[in-house]
């Protein structure tokens, strides 16, 4: 490892070590027992074998999308349709579960598959609308999720609805369930599909040739159009992988064990999570699971904390933004950055002069 | 239906449900013009719906809680741009930070001020009074439409007008423009960008706040959690429509509050309201394309193709 990626390992740490700080001196004014909320946040995932499975399971959906915006962040493509992606994969795996009645292992196979392909073709839309149209995908992606929202509350209501519960899909067959891995908690294969996923994305980004096309667009898309790389064409393969992959994670979400039915109102977050899931994997889709395992220890903790103390689970987001803040911020700590290659400058050139 | 739409309640809801998305679109061409995209409008406007209430409660005046949210709001204005122009944080991303700081915070302030998770009920807020203007209201028609508007409404109908000048009739205003076209030249001839773009993008803070306090201070009269559903991203795009000038804003603001005017009317109606509720967010995507589109066109008219 040279200086400069140790120093960025030190700085990213950093910040997330002040972006704690500054939410447990939030969490000291708005509460009453504030100690027992902070050591509650931060020990309470260990307390029980279902608390730890909570982590490993709110890992999963956070190392989907993140690594779907890691690839389409990689294109320099700021398409946050993710958010959409994902809950429309949830539907489409819900309605194949319900409607279809196929057995069990070929129902999971058919839900994610067809919620692959749905993502896919609806993170592509703000890429064409680029290509074709010049829109800014950054808003015409921030309007379809939205559109997404209430497209699935709407054939949730009108066709999958159980009567008896209100707003939520009739119960999921038992045939479409993935499998629990270990006893006692629910982590499931979703979490095996993850990994996989992430390990495909590393491999897709930085191993194959349209990956390299893919991120050579990214850092200066004149440079590539000269080289003769088709830029319509990595921008839409980069969106529309970054789509499958958010559909399957939504898919993979809804036919977990943690839900029984369809049962999304509202969208659940999950695609501005990836932000910082990438911030910090520094859009390498292999940390990602890191990055996941980081942000669902906090979230576990902050849900524990909410259920045991008066602070609420909502200071996480607090402690989401300032982490954002601080890893992305370039002059952050630069002064000290510079000191130090200044430093090892100095160094190596006593070195040399020595031999 | 039609009789509905013709109808000079609905040209009034129109108006009414124009002013959040107007005063946040202004906001962000002033920052598109110094050349930098406030996506953080939403958080922004999340933010000032809660000062709102809690100032007005505070102080229990109108005018001086409208003036502490504005005042807030462009100390958040300021806090991003010290984060994007001094710290060098992509802007995209520090607004996103922004957003999700706000939807967490309010909750958590809301909580701590109020005890409720949900909405601020047990606060009693003071909102923007509405304004019967005399003579005017007499005018048949024309006169329900225009008298009897939230006081923010007339606000953010002279503000399209302020801001026109401001950007287009004063040196400062011509400081801006000059940096967002081209930050090089204008610091060629000796203007600082970077202090240019913190007079914008606090400018912008303010602007944005003064929609926030019309969403829980004129509009509802208190704060709910998120209640600024996307509007900071459906100003974003109307501005983005509008060529980032405040007159072509306000055009395209216009038609985004009809579209919401008429989805809140199509639920007396016997659609399902999920798809109502879509209208105004597919209004802007295609109103989006469409004018991108034209603009791809007359470029390659121009271009000779």
């Amino acid at each position: 490892m040279n200086s400069a990626k140790r120093f960025d390992m030190f700085r990213m740490v950093f910040s997330v070590l002040i972006a704690l700080l500054i939410s447990f001196v939030i969490i000291f004014f708005v509460s009453d027992e504030p100690v027992t909320a902070i050591v509650t946040l931060i020990t309470g995932p260990f307390k029980s074998k279902r608390s730890m499975g909570n982590v490993i399971e709110s890992m999963v959906p956070l190392i989907f999308t993140g690594t779907g915006v890691c690839i389409m962040f990689s294109a320099n493509q700021i398409n946050l349709a993710t958010e959409g992606g994902f809950h429309l994969g949830g539907l489409v795996a819900a309605a194949v579960a319900l409607k279809l009645g196929l057995p069990a292992g070929l129902s999971p196979i058919v839900a994610i598959s067809l919620a692959a392909v749905a993502g896919a073709v609806f993170c592509a839309i703000p890429a064409l609308m680029k290509i074709k149209t010049n829109s800014p995908e950054l808003v015409s992606s921030l309007m379809i999720n939205y559109i997404s929202l209430w497209l699935c509350t709407f054939l949730l209501m009108h066709f999958l609805q159980d009567p008896s519960v209100g707003s939520a899909s009739y119960k999921l067959p038992p045939e479409s369930e993935l499998p629990t891995l270990i006893k006692g908690t629910n982590i499931h294969l979703g979490l095996l599909i993850a990994l996989v996923v992430a390990v495909f994305g590393y491999v897709f980004l930085y191993k194959t040739r349209t990956g390299y096309e893919l991120r050579l667009t990214g850092e200066n898309e004149n440079f590539a159009r000269y080289s003769g790389i088709n830029i319509v064409k990595v921008i839409l393969i980069s969106q529309m992988v970054g789509g499958v992959i958010a559909g399957i994670g939504g898919s993979v979400e809804l036919l977990s064990p943690i839900y029984s039915r369809f049962s999304w109102v509202s969208l659940l977050g999950y695609g501005w999570d990836a932000i910082i899931i990438c911030t910090l994997a520094k859009k390498n889709p292999l940390y990602t699971p890191l990055a996941a395992l980081f942000l669902a220890y906090l979230r576990t903790g902050a849900s524990i904390m909410a259920r045991y103390t008066d602070v609420t689970l909502e200071i996480v987001q607090i402690t989401q933004g300032i982490i954002i803040l601080l890893v992305v911020a370039e002059q952050f700590l630069s002064g000290m950055k510079h000191r130090m290659i200044a430093r090892e400058a100095r160094a190596s050139l006593k070195d040399e002069g020595v031999a | 239906m039609l009789q509905n739409l013709l109808s000079p309640e609905f040209f009034n809801a129109i108006l009414r449900a124009t002013t959040p998305i107007l005063f946040a679109a202004l906001a962000s061409s002033v920052a598109s013009k110094s050349g930098i995209t406030n996506m953080a409008l939403e958080g922004i406007m999340l933010f000032s719906a809660l000062f709102g209430v809690i100032f007005s409660a505070m102080t229990g005046s109108f005018p001086l809680g409208l003036l502490l949210t504005m005042v807030a709001g462009g100390v958040i204005g300021l806090m991003l741009a010290f984060f994007v122009l001094n710290l060098k944080t992509d802007e995209i991303l520090a607004a996103i930070a922004i957003n999700l700081m706000a939807t967490g915070g309010t909750v958590l302030l809301m909580l701590a001020v109020s005890g409720d998770r949900g909405s601020s009920t047990s606060i009693s807020n003071v909102s923007a009074p509405k304004i019967v203007i005399p003579l005017i209201d007499q005018i048949p028609f024309l006169g329900k439409i225009l008298s009897g508007q939230n006081l923010m409404t007339y606000l953010s109908i002279l503000a399209v007008v302020v801001m026109h000048l401001f950007l287009y009739k004063t040196p400062l205003g011509l400081k801006i423009r000059a940096v967002g076209e081209n930050k090089n030249a204008a610091e060629s001839v000796g203007i600082s960008a970077r202090k240019i773009q913190y007079i914008a993008l606090i400018l912008s803070g303010v602007l944005a706040s003064m929609g926030g306090f019309f969403l829980s201070g004129g509009y509802m009269n208190m704060f709910t959690k998120d209640m600024s559903a996307g509007k900071g991203y459906i100003a974003l795009a109307a501005s983005a429509m509008g060529g980032d000038t405040p007159v072509g804003g306000f055009l395209v603001s216009l038609l985004f509050g009809a579209a919401q005017a008429l989805a809140n009317m199509m639920q007396l109606t016997d659609i399902p309201h999920e798809l109502i509720q879509m209208v105004p967010y597919l209004t802007t995507l295609v109103g989006l394309g469409i004018y991108s589109y034209m603009g791809v066109r007359k470029r390659q008219k121009l271009a000779g193709k």
